[in-house]
């Protein structure tokens, strides 16, 4: 209906609501299936790397790095001390934990095909010979159809030794996290990898010169690698048109919360907020209060700054930012400290607590809405909320606690009177409303 | 007592993929969690035998980890998200509901230890939420009146003596 971009067209879902589409053959016979694989085979690796940096592909795991770029990273031929080569590792990022977010999820179960071809093709182009899909443990039998499906790419010979008589040799192995997601954050990945507490590593060393198991890595998101048969089968310019001048291709959007339709959505960059609501079915059970537009750490925004486009650039401008992809709309039936609250009770959990200021900082952050919540706050809070993120925010060895300020700062600033209502009535109670069970510290928060 | 032969054959057959013996450590730790339920001292213990690691690694990676259970745990593990997604589609009345059904608080074990009832964290499918796990079943799109037909379904199973919530898993076959 909005799809007024003439480019666009589905890069990754095409065909994601048909039956059997997650099958070998069905990738073969309906979407031309390994064929760019074939073709990036015949290019020298440093054509693969060109082809994906002028589609302007950004990475599609929050932080939108360019592809193309970080593939050129990775040193062409690494030697040990002893002056012997070592290998290169290209590592898959299925972790999907940020709340709000469940785009990979989709890819993996219903067109995992695209991911791996995704991946060997980015293997010749790093020239590594392995790659480790690290999936997040709870998706047990998401893991189980992508062994399945990276059996039956051996079987056809699309993984494994000499493929399609290249001579390029490229294995995929699977490994399963076991519930934390600080092991999203890529060096966290890389430690939970080697079967250590995942917690993240100090930069530099960058994973491109210090990666898994101690060898050159790079690491890329499921949709970012998923992107890539498209990008070599029908060419970069194509993928860059459908996108803006900084970002090609389209986004894989995943709208949860109060619309009527809600669910992974393919579309094009030039689409605003209020587009993609309209697109997920319209708002339900209310008017929009308020949107997350890429994760749970991406700041807020206020129905009337949901105009905005949703292309990186744009989202960064209005104060926010297109993260993972995860649109999480709320109605106004919903009040903004308590929704807030839900998300820092997440974030106090999961922080690895090797920083003192994320450790303690998302730790009283959810104190203090909490106690805010219970009636116990007070007007000089809500200004030491703000003086709290300060220090968390940058300071940090990764970027976990920035992301805890995303909705902390971005809720007091924008909803700052229905704080101050609340604090001054005596919490939820004074307001009238009752105490949620899930913010009821019940038994072991697990 | 050391780790059983099945956990051995599992792990063994896929160490040649990993370039480090550690590595193999959430993997094992994972068969041992699925065998036993939960992952006690011995079995850490054994884990370090096998893996050639000490204690005190196989500890604290256990330790850090969620899905690692260092206390018994029921035969079914209900594990109802509770974040923004599914609280915004009313998450906490299921786990009311589901607390009442069962007789207990989230975070305890029924006495008769069938059931264990928690709160967790975002299982990415906001999209159909409010959703659950049931070990390692997924559940979506989850009402009062669905839950309660789960969990009785649940039941029957298990004193009809079946493995509730194992749907795919094939034993001896990593993942
Ligand atoms: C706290 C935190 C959590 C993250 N979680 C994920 C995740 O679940 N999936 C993901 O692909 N990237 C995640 N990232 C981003 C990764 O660190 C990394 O940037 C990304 O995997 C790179 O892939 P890309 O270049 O394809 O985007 C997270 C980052 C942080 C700081
Ligand atoms: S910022 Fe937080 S999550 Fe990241 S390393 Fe420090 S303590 Fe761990």
């Amino acid at each position: 209906m909005m799809y007024n971009n003439e480019h666009f067209e589905p890069v990754i879902t095409p065909n994601v609501d048909k039956p059997n589409c997650e099958t070998i053959e069905f990738y073969i016979q309906h979407e031309n299936g390994y064929k760019a694989l074939e073709k990036a085979l015949k290019m020298k690796p440093a054509e693969v790397v060109d082809e994906v940096k002028k589609s302007n592909l950004r990475g599609r795991g929050g932080a939108g790095f360019p592809t193309g770029m970080k593939w050129s990273f990775m040193p062409a031929n690494p030697v040990d001390a002893n002056g012997n080569p070592k290998p290169k590792y290209l590592v898959c990022n299925a972790d999907e934990g940020e709340p709000g977010t469940f785009k990979d999820r989709l890819i993996f179960t219903k067109t995992p095909h695209r991911m791996i071809e995704g991946m060997i093709i980015a293997g010749h182009a790093i020239s590594s010979n392995k790659g480790f899909i690290y999936i997040r443990g709870e998706w047990f039998k998401e893991a189980r159809l992508m062994q399945k499906a990276i059996d039956d790419a051996y079987a056809k010979g699309f993984l494994g030794k000499n493929i399609l008589g290249s001579g390029f040799n490229y294995d995929l192995v699977i490994y399963k996290g076991a519930g934390a997601y600080i092991c999203g954050e890529e060096t966290a990945l890389l430690n939970s990898l080697e079967g250590k507490r995942g917690e993240p590593r100090l930069k530099p060393p960058f994973p491109a010169q210090v990666g898994a198991y101690g060898m050159p890595s790079c690491v890329n998101n499921v949709e970012t690698f998923a992107a890539v048969p498209y990008i070599i089968e029908k060419g970069w310019e194509k993928y860059a048109k459908m996108g803006t001048e900084r970002s090609g291709g389209t986004r894989m959007i995943g709208v949860s919360g109060h619309v009527n339709k809600p669910g992974v959505y393919e579309l094009p960059m030039n689409l605003s907020i209020n587009d993609i609501i309209e697109i997920a079915g319209g708002m339900k059970g209310g008017k929009l209060k308020a949107v997350i537009p890429g994760g749970a750490s991406a700041p807020m925004l206020r129905a009337d700054e949901c105009n905005v486009l949703t292309d990186y650039d744009s989202l960064a401008k209005a104060g926010t930012m297109a993260g993972s992809g995860g649109l999480i709309v709320m109605n106004d039936t919903v009040n903004i400290v308590e929704a807030t609250y839900t998300l820092l009770k997440f974030y106090e959990h999961e922080s690895c607590g090797q920083c003192s200021q994320c450790r303690e900082g998302s730790h009283w952050l959810a104190r203090m809405f909490k106690r805010i919540l219970d009636g116990g706050g007070t007007q000089d809070d809500l200004d030491y909320i703000a003086k709290i993120c300060g220090n968390m925010a940058g300071q940090t060895i990764c970027a976990f606690a920035d992301a805890v300020t995303g909705p902390a700062l971005s809720s007091v600033r924008k909803f700052r009177e229905e704080f101050e209502e609340m604090v001054m009535k005596g919490g939820l109670k004074g307001i009238g409303r009752t105490e949620s069970v899930s913010h009821k510290m019940v038994g072991a928060h697990v | 007592m050391a780790l059983s032969e099945k956990i051995k054959n599992t792990i063994n057959g896929i160490r040649h993929q990993f370039p480090t013996e550690q590595a193999l450590l959430l993997p094992t730790l994972h068969e041992v969690q699925n065998e036993k339920g939960w992952v006690s001292m011995d079995s850490m213990r054994d884990i370090g035998e096998f893996l050639n690691l000490p204690l005190s690694k196989v500890r604290e990676v256990a330790s850090f980890y969620t899905m690692y259970k260092l206390e018994p745990q029921g035969k079914v593990d209900v594990q109802i998200c509770t974040n923004i997604s599914c609280w915004l589609n009313g998450a906490d009345k299921l786990v009311s509901c589901a607390s009442k059904k069962l007789g207990i608080h989230a975070g305890e074990t029924t006495a008769d230890g069938k059931f264990t009832l928690s709160q967790v964290e975002c299982l990415a499918a906001c999209g159909t939420a409010p959703a659950m796990m049931i070990n390692e079943d997924y559940h979506e799109n989850l009402t009062e009146e669905s839950l309660i037909k789960i969990l009785d379904q649940a039941k029957s199973d298990l004193d009809a003596g079946k493995v509730v919530g194992k749907d795919t898993r094939k034993d001896g076959v990593w993942p």
